[in-house]
C-alpha cells in the first residue's frame, strides 16, 4: 500500500503501548501536505508520543507511519538519516545545545546533513535567523537568550534544511502574548510561503484551533474527533465538547477517585 | 581564542600525567632498563629459605648483581632450590662460590649475597652454587644461644 | 499511615530488588552502545579534546592539592609510628607503597566520582531534561555517539593519569615533611623507596586499579545522567546516586583487586 500524495504523513492501524498502557489503538490519522494540522487532547493522552512516533524516535508495535511516500519502520538506519532531513522539530524547550552558540546551533544540521562549505553554511544560517527575526542575535549563547527567543532560534534550526513537514511539540506552553503572537505568525507564514505541512501538538486551544486547518483531538488511545477547528467546537461528543469548551467536569471527572464522603467524613482513621 | 586555550591545556594535562608515570616508574620504583638476556641462570639449594621471596636481590660484596627469579622444593633432596638470574658480565665467579641468606636490616627483607671461594673454575650458565648458609630463624638462634649458655654451666 | 503487612514490605524490596536488576541490565545494554554499538557519525576528536578539558584538566586542582595533603599527612603519621622502632628511615617506602598501591587510585576515584562524576551526571541528565538529547536524534545524529561516549573515553583516559599525578604529588609532599621537616635522610628516604617499590607490583598495579576504577566510575555516572527521570528532582536524586554507587564500587572493587594483586595466599 502506497501512501495518498494528498497526505504528507499518513499514520495507519497504529498501535503503541508503553508497559501496560495502551497509548494508541489501531488508529488512524493523516496529515494534508502544505496544511498546518492540530492535534489536540488532554494531557497525558500520548501527543508527544505521536510526534515521536513519526519521527522515526520511536517503533510502533503494529501499524504503518507513511511520510512522503516511505514505510518508516520498514527503512534501514542509512535510508532513515536521510529521511530525516525532510523533518524539523521544534520542541517544548527550544533544546538548544548549550554549548554551542546560535549560529552553531543553527548550522548543527546542515554540518550534519551537508558537506557544504562554511560561506555558504553562513550565508544559510544568516537567511533563517532572518526570518526568524533573530540574525542580530547570531553570536549568543543559549544562556543568554529569552525563553522565546529560544524558540525561535529552535525554530530556525529546524527549517535549516528546508523540510518539508515541521513537528511543533507544545510551542505556546509558557509563553507570553507577545511571543505566542510572534510564534502563530510564524508558523503560518512557514507554512503558506514554504508549503510546508506543519504538525501542531498542544493543548493550547485558542492557538491552536486559531491557526489549524484541520484538528485531531485524540484521547483513551483513539482519534476522539476530527475535522475543521469549528467543527469541533460544536461537536456532539461529550468528550471533545468537554475538551473544546473546558468543562470543568464530565467525561473526565472532576473528583479523583475516593470512597464515598459520608463514609469518610463519619468513619474512623 | 577559546578554543585553543582548551586544547593547550588538555596538552598539558596529558604530558603531566605521563611525566608523572615516568617519574614513577623511574625514580620512584627504580625500573632498570637491562634486558634480561643480559643474565645467566644459577640455581642453589637451601636447608631453609624461611623469608626469602622471587624478585629478592642477589649481591656480591654489597652491589646488586641479580636477582633472585624462582622458589621450589625439591622433593629428591628436601631442601629449596632457588634460581637466580646473574648479570652476565659478572661472570667469573669461582665453582666454591657461597650464597647466603641475609636479612637487610633489622626487620627487612630477606636477599641472597654471594661471598668468594677460591676455585679457579668459574660458574656458567645452568651450574648449582653448592655451599649455601640458610636463612636464619631467630628462634633457632635463641635455642642455640641457650643451648650453649647451658652447656659452659 | 496507612499500616504495611509484612507481606507488602517484603514485596516492596523484592520490587526494588528487580528495578536494580534491570537498571544494572540497561546499562551493561547502554554501554555496548555506547562503545560499539551501531555505527554512524563517530565522534569527533574535538568533542573528545573539550571533554577531557571539562573531566580531567579542571579535576586537576582538587587532585594536586589532596594528594599534596595526604602524602605530607602519611609522612607525618608514619614517621611518629616508625620513630618507635627505629625505623624511621623506612617512612619513604612507607608513604610510596600506601599511595601507589591503595590511596592514589582509590582516593583519585572518589574525588572523581564526586567532582566530575556528578557533574557528567547533572549534565547529561540536563540535556535529558531540556530534550537536547530527543533532537539529536531527530536531526539525525546519535547521541550516545556524540554527547555521551566523548565523555565516557575522558573519563578513561583521565583517571589514571590523575591517580599517577596524585601519587606523584604525595610521594614528593611526603619528602617535604619527612626531609625538610622531620629530619629523616634524604638518601634514605629516597633509597629505601627504590629499593622497595617494585614497577610491576606496585606501580603498574596502582596503574590497572585506576584504569578500572575509571571503568566503572565514568560509565556509572554516564549512565545515571542517562537514564535518569527527566525532572530536577530527577536529576539531582541521579546525581547523588552517581556518587553514592561509584564510592561503594570503588571500594569493593578495590578489596577484590588487592586481594587478587597482592593476596598470594
Amino acid at each position: 500500500m502506497s501512501a495518498d500524495d494528498a497526505f504528507a504523513v499518513e499514520l495507519k492501524g497504529l498501535t503503541f503501548n508503553r508497559g501496560s498502557r495502551k497509548i494508541f489503538d489501531n488508529v488512524d490519522i493523516s496529515f494534508p501536505r502544505g496544511k498546518v494540522t492540530g492535534v489536540m487532547g488532554p494531557s497525558g493522552c500520548g501527543k508527544t508520543t505521536l510526534l515521536r512516533l513519526m519521527a522515526a524516535q520511536l517503533k510502533p508495535e503494529q501499524g504503518e507511519v507513511w511520510v512522503n511516500g516511505q514505510n518508516l519502520p520498514d527503512l534501514s538506519r542509512s535510508a532513515l538519516f536521510d529521511m530525516r532531513k525532510q523533518f524539523g522539530v521544534l520542541f517544548q524547550s527550544g533544546a538548544l545545545f548549550t554549548d554551542l552558540d546560535v549560529f552553531e546551533n543553527v548550522a548543527f544540521p546542515l554540518r550534519v546533513h551537508t558537506n557544504l562549505p562554511d560561506e555558504m553554511i553562513r550565508d544559510i544560517v544568516l537567511m533563517k535567523l532572518q526570518a526568524v527575526g533573530l540574525r542580530g542575535a547570531i553570536n549568543l549563547m543559549p544562556d543568554e537568550l529569552s525563553g522565546g527567543m529560544k524558540r525561535r532560534v529552535a525554530l530556525a534550526r529546524a527549517i535549516a534544511l528546508d523540510p518539508d513537514i515541521l513537528l511543533y511539540d507544545e510551542p505556546f506552553v509558557g509563553q507570553d502574548p507577545i511571543a505566542k503572537g510572534v510564534l502563530v505568525r510564524l508558523i503560518r507564514l512557514l507554512n503558506d510561503a514554504l508549503g510546508i505541512t506543519s504538525v501542531v501538538v498542544s493543548h493550547d486551544l485558542a492557538e491552536t484551533a486559531s491557526i489549524s486547518d484541520y484538528l485531531y483531538v485524540i484521547g483513551d488511545g483513539q482519534v476522539l474527533g476530527q475535522g475543521k477547528p469549528n467543527d469541533l467546537m460544536n461537536s456532539e461528543n461529550p468528550r471533545i465538547r468537554q475538551f473544546m469548551q473546558g468543562i470543568p467536569d464530565g467525561p473526565v471527572p472532576f473528583h479523583f477517585d475516593a470512597p464515598d464522603y459520608r463514609d469518610d467524613l463519619l468513619g474512623d482513621h | 581564542m577559546r578554543i585553543r586555550a582548551v586544547e593547550i591545556s588538555v596538552g598539558v594535562f596529558l604530558l603531566l600525567g605521563i611525566l608523572a608515570l615516568l617519574l614513577l616508574a623511574l625514580r620512584v620504583s627504580g625500573l632498570t632498563v637491562a634486558s634480561s638476556t643480559d643474565t645467566y641462570k644459577l640455581t642453589a639449594h637451601f636447608d631453609n629459605i624461611a623469608g626469602l621471596t622471587t624478585r629478592a636481590k642477589v649481591t656480591m660484596a654489597g652491589v646488586t648483581v641479580g636477582k633472585v627469579v624462582g622458589i621450589d622444593f625439591d622433593t629428591e633432596t628436601y631442601t629449596g632450590k632457588v634460581t637466580m638470574e646473574v648479570q652476565r658480565r659478572v661472570n667469573n665467579l669461582p665453582t666454591d662460590t657461597t650464597a647466603s641468606i641475609l636479612t637487610a636490616g633489622l626487620l627487612g627483607e630477606k636477599y641472597i649475597s654471594f661471598s668468594v671461594g677460591g676455585e679457579e673454575e668459574v660458574l656458567v650458565d645452568g651450574d648449582i652454587i653448592y655451599d649455601t648458609q640458610s636463612s636464619l630463624v631467630l628462634e633457632e638462634l635463641i635455642g642455640k644461644f641457650l643451648m650453649n649458655t647451658v652447656n659452659q654451666e | 499511615m496507612r499500616h504495611q503487612s509484612l507481606l507488602d514490605r517484603i514485596a516492596l524490596f523484592g520490587r526494588s530488588g528487580l528495578d536494580v536488576v534491570q537498571a544494572m541490565g540497561r546499562s551493561l545494554i547502554f554501554l555496548w552502545h555506547v562503545l560499539i554499538g551501531r555505527g554512524g557519525a563517530g565522534t569527533g576528536m574535538h568533542l573528545l579534546v573539550k571533554q577531557l578539558y571539562s573531566v580531567g584538566v579542571l579535576s586537576l586542582a582538587i587532585i594536586i592539592v589532596s594528594g599534596l595533603f595526604i602524602g605530607m599527612v602519611l609522612a607525618l603519621q608514619g614517621y611518629s609510628i616508625l620513630v618507635d622502632f627505629g625505623s624511621e628511615q623506612a617512612v619513604g617506602q612507607m608513604v610510596a607503597l600506601t599511595l601507589l598501591r591503595e590511596l592514589g587510585p582509590v582516593v583519585t576515584a572518589l574525588l572523581f566520582a564526586g567532582r566530575a562524576g556528578s557533574a557528567l551526571t547533572a549534565e547529561i541528565g540536563n540535556m535529558k531534561s531540556t530534550e537536547q538529547l530527543s533532537s539529536l536524534e531527530m536531526i539525525g545524529v546519535d547521541p550516545l555517539k556524540y554527547i555521551i561516549a566523548p565523555r565516557l573515553w575522558a573519563g578513561f583516559i583521565s583517571m589514571p593519569l590523575l591517580a599517577a599525578i596524585f601519587s606523584v604529588v604525595g610521594i614528593w609532599g611526603g619528602a617535604m615533611v619527612a626531609v625538610d621537616w622531620l629530619g629523616v635522610y634524604d638518601g634514605s628516604y629516597w633509597g629505601n623507596m627504590l629499593n622497595s617499590v617494585d614497577f610491576y607490583d606496585d606501580v603498574l598495579n596502582g596503574v590497572i586499579k585506576s584504569v578500572v576504577f575509571a571503568f566503572v566510575v565514568t560509565w556509572i555516572a554516564v549512565f545515571q545522567g542517562y537514564d535518569c527521570e527527566a525532572t530536577s528532582e530527577g536529576i539531582s536524586r541521579a546525581t547523588t546516586r552517581t556518587v553514592v554507587y561509584a564510592s561503594l564500587a570503588v571500594l569493593g572493587l578495590d578489596f577484590i583487586l588487592t586481594a587478587l594483586m597482592f593476596g598470594d595466599f
